[in-house]
C-alpha cells in the first residue's frame, strides 16, 4: 500500500451518510401478494442480515430496494422506500440516480463482458468520468480495496471471466464501489462461492461497514450469526420480528423466530 | 413368454436399424446435392477456367460466352440492400421487444411476425410491383435519375430485407433473452439507463449472436427467388446505380431452365450457377449454426 | 444527455416496430385491394379455358387442386419420414451423442438450402432417370424441402421431453420402440405446429415447384402428368400483358394469401391450446 503513488484522499469515495427506511410496503404480482405491510429501519454503517426460509421474499425485499423490480411484469408497489427521507417510489423519482446508491452484489458473480480494468471503470465512465489518469486511480484504488489488486494487476486488460469464480465476486463488489455508493444490496453474494472465498467476503463486509450500509440477504443462518449486526426475519411475505442480532438470537421475542432459528423449518 | 420377449427386442432393433438409416439418408442428401451439382457443372469447367467465368461480363449463351459477374454483383447488391435495411430494423425491433415493452405489445408484433414469415414469396413478389416499383419509379427516383421504371436493385433490396426480417427479429429475440437478467441488474445497479445497458453489455454479449444470425440471413436471401426475379428488372449488366435493374443467380435459374436444355452448354452453366448458391449458403449455414449451437448451451 | 439519448433511441425503436406493422398492413391491403374484386366464384371452381393467359373465361382451379395434391402427398410422406428420425435422434441416441448433433447441424443446413437449389437439384435428378415434369416430381421435392421444417420444429419440443418419462416407461419393462407411444402423445403439439409451418412453406413455395412439377391447365390424373400450383400461376398470369389476366393474378394471389392465413391462425390457437396443457 505505502509503496503506491496515490494520496487516498484524492480518490477515496465518500460514502455518504444514508438512512433507509421502509413504510407500509406491498408488493403484488398479479394476484399474489409478496410483501406485505413491510416497515423496517435499516441503520447505518452496520451490517443487516434478511434471514427467512426460501421463497419467504427476502430477495424481493431487497430488490424493492433499487427498483430492479420495475421491469418486472404485473407488478404493482404501494407504500414508500425511503433514503434520507426521499421515497425512491415517488412519481418523479429519478430511478438511474437512486440505483447509484445502491451497490447491489448479486448471487453469482456476474463480471460485464469485458477486461476487468473495464468492469470497474464502466460505471464511472457513464456517470461521466473520462479523464484517464483519474480511472487509473479509481481502478487501483477499488482493486486494492477488496483485495484483488496484488493478483490481477498484471493483467487488467484480460477478459473479467477469466478470473476464479472468487475473484469475479470480489471485482463485482469492486465495480459496485466504484460509482460510489451510500448502500450494498448483496443477495446471497456469497452461497455461490467456495468456503475461502466466501471468507474472504465476510471479511471485506465487516471491514466496509465503517463506510457504507450493507444490507444482506442470506439463507445460511451462520453467516448471519458471524456478521450481523441487525437482523430481519421474514416469513411468507411478512416480516416477522428485527432487531438487533444480539437480542434476536438470544432472546427471540416470537414463537416462530425461535423455531426458524432452532431449525425447525428451513 | 421367452418368445414372446425376443421377438419385442427384435422389433426394437429392426426399428433402430430404419430408423438410422432414415437419419443417415437424410443427411446424405447434403452430400448428394453437392455432388450432383458439382458433377453436372463438370462440361462447362472442362471448357473454361473457373476465373473467366467468375470475371466475365459478356452473357450470350447461344454464342457460348458465359460471364457470371453482372449476377454475381446483383445478387451481392440485393443481399447487401436487404441486409442493412432489415439488420437496423430487425435490431431495434428486437431490442424493443425485450427490453422494453410489455408483454401486451408482444401479442400484438408477434403475430404479425408470423403472417411475415409465412407469406409465400409470390405474394412479396406482388407486393413488390405493385406498391415498391410504383413508388421507387414515381416518388423515390425522380429525386436522384432522370427515368426510372422501378425495377430495380433497390426495389429487389427492399422486398428482400422485408422478407428477412421476421427471420431476423425472431432470432435476435432469442439471442437477447439468453443473456441473463443478472447482467442487465448488475449494470442498471451502477446507475446505467436502459439503452446504455443494452448498448455497453448486451450488444456486447450477445455479438457472436447477432453475427451468426446475419450470416444466416445472408444466405436465406441469397437464394430467395420469385419475390426478387418478380421486382429486379432482370438485364444481365452491372448495375451502375440503386435504380438500374440487376439480376441475380436464383432468378437467372430460374428464367433460363426451359431452354437450357436446347443451347449447348447452358444446363451445365446454370448448374454451375446452382452449385455456387449451394456452397455459399452451406459454408455460411453451418458457420452460423455452429455459433448459434454454441450460444444456446 | 445520455436521458436525450435514451428517449431518442426509444423512440427509433418504436418507429421500428411500427414499421413492421407498417409492412404487414401494406401487404395484406395491397392484395386485398387489388386482389378482391377480380376474386369470383369462377376464379376457385373452373379450369383454365383455351384462351385464359390472353383474358378469356376461366379460373385456376388446376392450380389449386394442383397445390393440394402436391402439399397434401409431401406433408405425409414428409410426416411418415421426419417422425421415425425425431425419434431415433432424442430416444435412442444418448443426450450427446455427436450423431445427434451432426444430425441436427445437417437438417438446420438443408432447412436453410434454397428451394431453387433443391429444384435445380431434383431436375438434373429427373433428367437423368429420363423424367419429365410431373406431379410426382414435385411432390419429391417438396417433400425434401419439408423435412428439414418438420425435425427441426419437432425436435425442438422433443429435446425438452422429461427424461424422468423415459425412464419411468423403460421401467415398466418397455423397450426404446415402445415408448414410441408416449414420445409421440407428448410432442404432439410440436407435430401440430410443424405441419402447419411445413404446408405453409410447401404451398408458397413456386421455385422448386416450377423445375419438376412444371404447369398445366388441367387436373393431373396421375403422378407421371405436370401439374399446376397457385404461386406459378400466380407468376405466369402476372407476366401476361393483358390488364384482365394481370387482375386475376392478384385475386389467385388473394387465395394463396388467405390459405396462409388461415394455416398462421390456426397454427397460433393450437400452439396456445397445448401449450396450456403440456406438463
Amino acid at each position: 500500500m505505502e509503496a503506491s503513488s496515490i494520496t487516498k484522499d484524492t480518490v477515496k469515495p465518500t460514502a455518504k451518510e444514508a438512512h433507509l427506511s421502509v413504510r407500509n410496503l406491498n408488493v403484488h404480482i398479479l394476484k399474489n401478494h409478496i410483501l406485505k405491510n413491510i416497515d423496517i429501519e435499516i441503520p447505518d454503517k452496520s451490517i443487516t442480515c434478511i434471514i427467512g426460509p426460501s421463497g419467504c421474499g427476502k430477495s424481493t425485499l431487497l430488490k424493492t430496494f433499487n427498483r430492479l423490480l420495475d421491469k418486472t411484469e404485473n407488478v404493482t408497489i404501494t407504500g414508500k422506500v425511503l433514503v434520507d427521507n426521499e421515497n425512491l417510489y415517488e412519481k418523479d423519482a429519478e430511478v438511474t440516480h437512486i440505483r447509484k446508491k445502491m451497490g447491489l452484489l448479486s448471487q453469482r458473480p456476474c463480471p460485464l463482458p469485458m477486461s476487468i480494468y473495464d468492469n470497474i471503470a464502466f460505471g464511472c465512465k457513464i456517470h461521466g468520468t473520462r479523464n484517464k489518469k483519474k480511472l487509473d486511480e479509481i481502478v487501483e484504488y477499488q482493486l486494492r480495496a477488496v483485495g484483488l489488486w496484488k493478483e490481477v494487476k498484471d493483467r487488467l486488460h484480460v477478459p473479467a471471466n477469466k478470473l476464479s469464480i472468487g475473484q469475479q465476486q470480489r471485482l463485482c463488489l469492486a465495480r459496485g464501489l466504484a460509482v460510489e455508493p451510500a448502500f450494498i444490496l448483496a443477495d446471497e453474494a456469497t452461497s455461490a462461492l467456495d468456503p475461502i472465498s466466501s471468507k474472504h467476503i465476510e471479511e471485506l463486509f465487516v471491514e466496509l461497514k465503517k463506510d457504507y450500509a450493507i444490507v444482506m440477504v442470506t439463507h445460511t443462518l451462520r453467516q448471519a450469526l458471524r456478521i450481523a449486526d441487525y437482523v430481519v426475519f421474514m416469513y411468507l411475505g411478512e416480516v416477522i420480528e428485527a432487531g438487533p442480532a444480539e437480542q434476536v438470537f438470544k432472546n427471540p421475542r416470537r414463537e416462530l423466530t425461535k423455531k426458524y432459528l432452532e431449525g425447525a423449518f428451513s | 413368454m421367452n418368445k414372446k420377449f425376443s421377438n419385442r427386442i427384435f422389433k426394437d432393433k429392426l426399428a433402430s436399424g430404419v430408423m438410422l438409416g432414415l437419419t443417415t439418408l437424410s443427411l446424405l442428401l447434403v452430400v448428394g446435392i453437392g455432388i450432383g451439382l458439382y458433377l453436372k457443372s463438370q462440361p462447362i469447367l472442362e471448357q473454361k477456367t473457373l476465373w473467366t467465368l467468375l470475371s466475365t461480363t459478356e452473357w450470350k449463351p447461344s454464342n457460348g460466352e458465359f460471364g457470371f459477374l453482372p449476377f454475381i454483383l446483383g445478387t451481392l447488391w440485393i443481399t447487401g440492400l436487404a441486409i442493412v435495411m432489415a439488420l437496423s430494423i430487425a435490431l431495434l425491433t428486437a431490442i424493443y421487444l425485450t427490453e422494453y415493452s410489455k408483454s401486451s405489445v408482444k401479442r400484438f408484433v408477434f403475430p404479425a411476425l408470423d403472417i411475415l414469415a409465412g407469406l409465400p414469396s409470390v405474394v412479396y413478389g406482388v407486393w413488390g410491383t405493385l406498391f415498391i416499383v410504383p413508388w421507387i419509379s414515381e416518388t423515390l427516383a425522380p429525386h436522384f435519375v432522370e427515368y426510372a421504371t422501378g425495377y430495380s436493385t433497390l426495389a429487389g433490396g427492399i422486398v428482400l430485407g422485408v422478407m428477412i426480417l421476421p427471420l431476423l427479429i425472431s432470432l435476435f429475440v432469442e439471442i437477447f433473452s439468453v443473456v441473463p437478467d443478472d447482467l442487465r441488474n448488475a449494470t442498471l445497479s451502477l446507475g446505467a439507463t436502459p439503452w446504455q445497458t443494452i448498448k455497453l453489455v448486451v450488444l456486447r454479449k450477445s455479438f457472436s449472436g447477432i453475427l451468426a444470425a446475419v450470416v444466416l440471413a445472408i444466405s436465406r436471401a441469397f437464394g430467395e427467388t420469385i419475390a426478387v426475379l418478380m421486382v429486379c428488372g432482370n438485364l444481365p449488366v452491372i448495375p451502375g446505380s440503386v435504380f438500374d435493374s440487376c439480376y441475380p443467380i436464383p432468378a437467372l435459374i430460374a428464367n433460363n431452365y426451359g431452354e437450357m436444355l436446347s443451347v449447348p452448354l447452358y444446363d451445365s452453366a446454370l448448374m454451375l450457377a446452382a452449385f455456387f448458391l449451394f456452397i455459399v449458403v452451406l459454408v455460411f449455414n453451418a458457420g452460423s449454426r455452429i455459433i448459434l449451437h454454441r450460444i444456446e448451451r | 444527455m445520455r436521458f436525450i439519448e435514451e428517449k431518442i433511441v426509444k423512440l427509433f425503436m418504436i418507429g421500428a416496430t411500427a414499421l413492421v406493422f407498417v409492412f404487414v398492413a401494406s401487404i395484406l391491403y395491397t392484395i386485398i385491394a387489388r386482389g378482391l374484386p377480380a376474386l369470383n366464384w369462377d376464379m376457385i371452381t373452373k379450369l383454365p379455358s383455351g384462351g385464359f393467359y390472353i383474358g378469356k373465361e376461366g379460373g385456376v382451379l388446376n392450380a389449386i387442386v394442383g397445390s393440394l395434391y402436391i402439399v397434401g402427398a409431401s406433408t405425409v410422406l414428409g410426416l411418415l419420414i421426419s417422425i421415425p428420425v425425431v425419434f431415433y435422434i432424442n430416444v435412442y441416441l444418448p443426450k450427446d451423442s455427436k450423431l445427434a448433433y451432426i444430425a441436427r447441424l445437417s437438417f438446420d443446413i438443408l432447412f436453410g438450402i434454397p428451394s431453387i437449389v433443391y429444384g435445380a437439384f431434383a431436375f438434373t435428378i429427373m433428367i437423368y432417370l429420363g423424367l419429365r415434369t410431373s406431379l410426382g416430381g414435385g411432390i419429391i421435392v417438396i417433400t425434401l424441402l419439408i423435412i428439414p421444417i418438420f425435425i427441426r420444429s419437432m425436435d425442438e419440443v422433443a429435446r425438452q421431453l422429461p427424461r424422468e418419462l423415459l425412464d419411468a416407461t423403460y421401467s415398466l419393462g418397455a423397450t426404446r420402440l415402445e415408448t414410441m407411444g408416449v414420445v409421440v402423445r407428448q410432442i404432439a403439439p410440436g407435430i401440430v405446429t410443424a405441419t402447419l409451418l411445413s404446408i405453409g412453406r410447401a404451398i408458397g413455395d413456386a421455385a422448386g415447384v416450377m423445375f419438376t412439377a412444371g404447369f398445366s391447365d388441367s387436373i393431373p390424373t396421375s403422378f407421371s402428368q405436370p401439374a399446376a400450383t397457385l404461386p406459378l400461376s400466380v407468376f405466369f398470369q402476372l407476366s401476361s400483358p393483358s390488364a384482365d389476366v394481370q387482375d386475376r393474378a392478384y385475386a389467385s394471389a388473394l387465395i394463396l394469401t388467405i390459405i396462409v392465413l388461415i394455416l398462421s391462425v390456426v397454427g397460433r390457437f393450437v400452439t396456445q391450446k397445448f401449450s396450456k396443457n403440456k406438463i
